[in-house]
């Protein structure tokens, strides 16, 4: 259980370079066309098993008692009376034996248990039934009788720095240090600006709110399990059970095949995957455990809530002079990331920077990393004060970031990036929205105010090895692809057909694509942080090409031609010199005799002395009521830069997504806490509000500048989840500062914030 | 903010439907009604104090799911959502919430879309429900699921099924939807991924692929 998933932090365990040669393509045939997915049919006609769809015969149904506190001692459980309740084969807690498991690892020691004799936020595991039913489960639960004694909680990381806050763990609430960045002379900087900016912001902790909640099915053989996980990655849920249950790797498979959203927050192993186990084993008896809509809320992860302040310079041209950058947030009651300065010290070109991150201890869910986790917070804050600085220069926000699009990552050594498009994202998305035109528009004089907004973006992680893909050619020419990497929505399955399928020539309906099995296909990190096309794709070409080799290989000997002189068309391996000479696929004697062709690629390490980032830019227009402080989102473009495109349509897709969920960040998401008892108040869809069909505008367009990255890897694509999302919602914070003067420091932009600070406005005069 | 209780659900419940502001009242009905039936040959009504069967009792019910009929035991308090997945293993229909907020769970009952964590196994008898298996023709997909599939309008599709119920229920009743239509129609389905814009074009597609059927 690393600390952040998303990306690796030191050296990458690397899998060997790919043995194949690997030119850039030129122009595709599969690769890049709007191909709907290879799992379509399983997944609108509802064939598709989901782990919360799995059943096995004889299996039991388990449910979690969770504390209801925000913090507590755990001073007694009394299970007595649970477990003479009809249908109820097993009840356990801390003091089972075999359930002290440590949990919650993070700056080299743990933080918590299974079961913590200490609850520190509302959600803490206490103990867990197995019965015949699931109702008889819950049942149950309620007859566990538990003793707490409630102490003082704190809920605001601004609080729980200070000296008289309560402890969450022993001695500080602080998770580690303030992590400090610095480059330049800040105070030079600001001091050679024409004009400076600088405010507060702060974002509202999210909730990832998967479709499918997370939990899982178990089942032992003995002392072998097998785990049905709505996961991101099996190989990481198959390690840290492993670890827990201080099982060998080969005696854990963990299975994955679909998943209903995650999002950042199935990235990990859960509890709820230990417990069933254990309950598993204490009752002989395969376990399904999986959470409630409301623990799913309080218990599966967050993006953290942040207060940022920034305070950014610039010369009457628009050249920065000068970024400082403070962020303080909270990785909730157990340790998780909670940065936001990245952005802040990498968008944009600035001689001059600092930027301080602080991650505290509070008493409520711990985080999980949350599609692109710390930059739609970052995004937020430094996007609104660049806005900020545009109008006070009397720029065009675009043209203001125009003038300072960066060649290097200065965060990471002024290494030059493989491909930047943030200024052909600028440029290209301001013409497919009519940005000027919309921009010189009249606001309105009635009540509704028009406005429109800019933000952009980047992603800085571009995947890497470890990733192994194993094709295997049929002796019927049809194809299987073994590999280890999860389908998260993201469309992986298909791309990675589409790869195959390109340099095979074989139908992407004659590929069959074998994933997410720990036992029976191929090492591939988690789906996440926009990784699994850069990571995975390469190495599927790299198998099917050495696939290829073999078959022209075998085909050379059988026509006694070189092996140069040949090439794959269709059904045939033809001569290039005499079309004549061919022989179909399947006669080729070296596939005939083995009955299949084998090819094994591995993804290579990345480009030395370069960085890898995707960029984005997002416009937005708005039409404020400002008597109710209503905003209504009327059209969002996102502009993409993430090089090569795999797949028209699922690209499209999931940037529509990105929009819609920062659309939830910048206009109604937000975790709600009580001040009183420290208990969530909103943990249910009803009171916590996703966009839904309504919300979102009319006209949503995505757009990819396409360019041209040979150098990102073999499959020239950068990826494309997390930068779709990241600048949503500071571009429509913008467009509403635009429609009626007023900037919304806090998200989300309610209609009582908005009229909030409409009224006050007007007090000001 | 869009306020949830626009879902089709709250507009016009008809004739055996149950909307959320309808679910509390018929709660209660519906599991003493059953009791009612039960202990009516032995005790009189009025003498007794109200009888109640236990929550865990199983009582015989007759389901016609998809066009077939199914003869059942469920508990009173099952809903039909439980029933469907774990008694008929028709498990397309996807829990979400289990408590009306999502739409993932969603059925047709008598042609009209209904949120099944909020119907009771024991209102659904004697209606026709239909699942999302039951828009299949065979093995071979239904107009809608085929617009689903072309438009790409799912990511990992969870919330697909009760999305394609949704935009079936709405086409039964509205055959050419307009964009407002297509929005208020599927607004009681949430889609955490985000398609919604590929859904709108998905229900479009559908209405006239409806059409030339």
């Amino acid at each position: 259980m690393t600390d952040l998933l998303y990306w690796l932090q030191g050296p990458a365990p690397e899998t060997a370079p790919p043995k194949v040669e690997m030119p850039p393509w030129g122009e595709t045939k599969v690769v890049g066309k709007p191909l709907p997915r290879v799992d379509a049919y399983e997944r609108v006609s509802g064939s598709a098993v989901y782990p919360l769809d799995f059943a096995l015969p004889d299996m039991l149904h388990a449910a979690i008692l969770r504390c209801p506190h925000a913090h507590a001692v755990v001073k007694s459980v009394d299970t007595s009376a649970a477990e003479k309740m009809p249908g109820v084969r097993a009840v356990i807690t801390g003091k089972t034996p075999g359930a002290d498991i440590p949990w919650f690892r993070g700056r080299g020691k743990w933080y918590s248990k299974l079961f913590d004799e200490r609850a520190r936020y509302e959600g803490d595991e206490v103990a867990a039934v197995a019965a015949e039913t699931r109702a008889q489960a819950y049942d149950a639960l309620k007859a566990i009788k538990v003793e707490y004694e409630e102490l003082a909680f704190v809920l605001d990381p601004r609080e729980a720095v200070k000296p008289d806050a309560p402890p969450i763990h022993d001695g500080t609430n602080r998770y580690g240090d303030p992590a400090d960045y610095a480059r330049g002379d800040v105070a030079a900087g600001f001091a050679a600006a024409d004009a400076v900016v600088e405010g507060t912001f702060s974002t509202a902790c999210e909730i990832h709110a998967p479709m499918e909640v997370h939990g899982s099915v178990v089942k032992w053989d003995g002392n072998r399990l097998t785990v049905w996980d709505t996961t991101q990655g099996v190989f990481e849920v198959q390690e840290a059970v492993a670890q827990s249950l201080k099982l060998p790797l080969a005696n854990v498979r963990v299975i994955g095949h679909y998943m209903g959203g995650g999002f950042g927050s199935k990235l990990e192993a859960g509890k709820y995957t230990v417990i069933a186990a254990l309950l598993a084993k204490a009752t002989a008896r395969p376990v399904k455990l999986f959470l409630t809509r409301e623990e799913e809320f309080l218990a599966s992860g967050n993006r953290p809530a942040n207060t940022m302040t920034v305070k950014v310079g610039a010369k009457k041209d628009g050249t920065l002079t000068a970024i400082e950058f403070s962020s303080i947030g909270s990785g909730g009651a157990y340790p998780n990331g909670a940065s936001t300065s990245f952005l802040a010290t990498d968008l944009y070109t600035c001689p001059n920077v600092k930027a301080r991150d602080e991650n505290v201890a509070i008493n409520a869910g711990r985080a999980r990393a949350m599609r692109a986790p710390g930059f739609p917070q970052g995004a937020w804050a430094l996007e609104q004060a660049m806005d900020a600085l545009a109008v006070k220069l009397g720029m065009d926000p675009v043209a203001l970031r125009l003038a300072n699009v960066p060649k290097v990552s200065q965060r990471r050594g002024n290494q030059p990036y493989t491909s930047t498009g943030l200024a052909e994202c600028l440029r290209d998305g301001a013409k497919a929205f009519g940005w000027s035109e919309a921009r010189t528009r009249a606001k309105g004089d009635g009540p509704i105010r028009k406005g429109v907004g800019v933000a952009s973006a980047l992603w800085g992680y571009g995947g890497g090895p470890p990733a192994t893909v194993v094709v295997k050619l049929y002796a019927d020419g049809s194809v299987n692809v073994n590999t280890g990497a999860a389908d998260i929505g993201t469309g992986t399955k298909t791309v990675m057909a589409q790869v195959v399928a390109e340099e095979l020539g074989v139908p992407v309906e004659k590929i069959q694509i074998e994933h997410a099995d720990t036992g029976t296909t191929q090492y591939s990190g988690p789906s996440g942080g926009s990784k699994t096309v850069p990571s995975d794709m390469p190495a599927a070409r790299a198998a099917a090409i050495e696939v290829r080799n073999k078959l022209l290989a075998g085909a050379a000997e059988d026509l006694k031609l070189p092996v140069e002189e040949l090439r794959l068309e269709g059904p045939d391996v033809v001569s290039a010199k005499d079309p004549s000479k061919k022989v179909a696929v399947t006669a080729v004697k070296a596939l005939e005799r083995h009955q299949v062709l084998v090819g094994v690629g591995t993804r290579g390490p990345n480009v030395e002395g370069k960085v890898i980032s995707m960029f984005a830019a997002h416009f937005a227009e708005v039409e404020v009521n400002t008597k109710t402080g209503e905003v209504t989102v009327t059209r969002l473009l996102a502009a993409q830069d993430s090089a090569r495109v795999m797949n028209r349509l699922t690209f499209e897709c999931q940037v529509q997504g990105g929009l819609v969920m920062g659309l939830g960040l910048g206009r109604t998401e937000e975790r709600v806490l009580d001040r009183q008892t420290g208990k969530m108040c909103n943990a249910n869809w009803h009171d916590y509000k996703i966009p839904t069909a309504l919300d979102v505008p009319a006209e949503q367009k995505v757009l990819s500048v396409d360019l041209v990255d040979t150098e990102c890897n073999t499959a020239g694509a950068k990826g494309v989840g997390e930068p779709s999302t990241i600048p949503t919602a500071a571009a429509i914070a913008n467009a509403v500062h635009d429609a009626v003067g007023v900037r919304v420091h806090d998200s989300p932009i309610t209609p009582p914030r908005l009229v909030a600070l409409l009224a006050g406005r007007g007090k000001k005069g | 903010m869009v306020d949830r209780t626009d879902d089709p659900n709250d507009l016009d419940p008809g004739p055996g439907g149950v909307s959320r502001r309808g679910f509390l009242g018929s709660v209660l009905p519906a599991a003493v009604g059953v009791a009612v039936a039960k202990d009516a040959l032995s005790v009189p009504a009025q003498a007794a104090p109200v009888p109640q069967v236990p929550a865990a009792e199983p009582s015989k019910l007759t389901l016609v799911v998809n066009g077939r009929t199914h003869k059942v035991l469920v508990e009173p308090r099952d809903t039909l959502l439980t029933v469907l997945r774990e008694k008929l293993g028709l498990t397309g229909t996807k829990p979400g919430c289990e408590r009306g907020e999502c739409g993932a769970c969603s059925v047709l009952i008598d042609g009209v879309p209904r949120y099944s964590c909020l119907t009771l196994a024991l209102e659904a008898e004697g209606r026709q429900v239909t699942t999302v298996e039951g828009l299949m023709n065979g093995e071979e997909l239904g107009p809608v699921q085929k617009a689903f599939v072309e438009e790409d309008a799912f990511q990992c599709g969870y919330c697909t099924p009760g999305q394609v119920i949704a935009a079936e229920g709405l086409l039964r009743a509205n055959p050419e939807p307009t964009l407002d239509e297509i929005r208020l129609g599927m607004s009681g389905n949430l889609c955490r991924c985000g398609a919604y814009s590929h859904i709108f074009n998905a229900v479009g597609k559908a209405a006239r692929l409806r059409k030339e059927r």
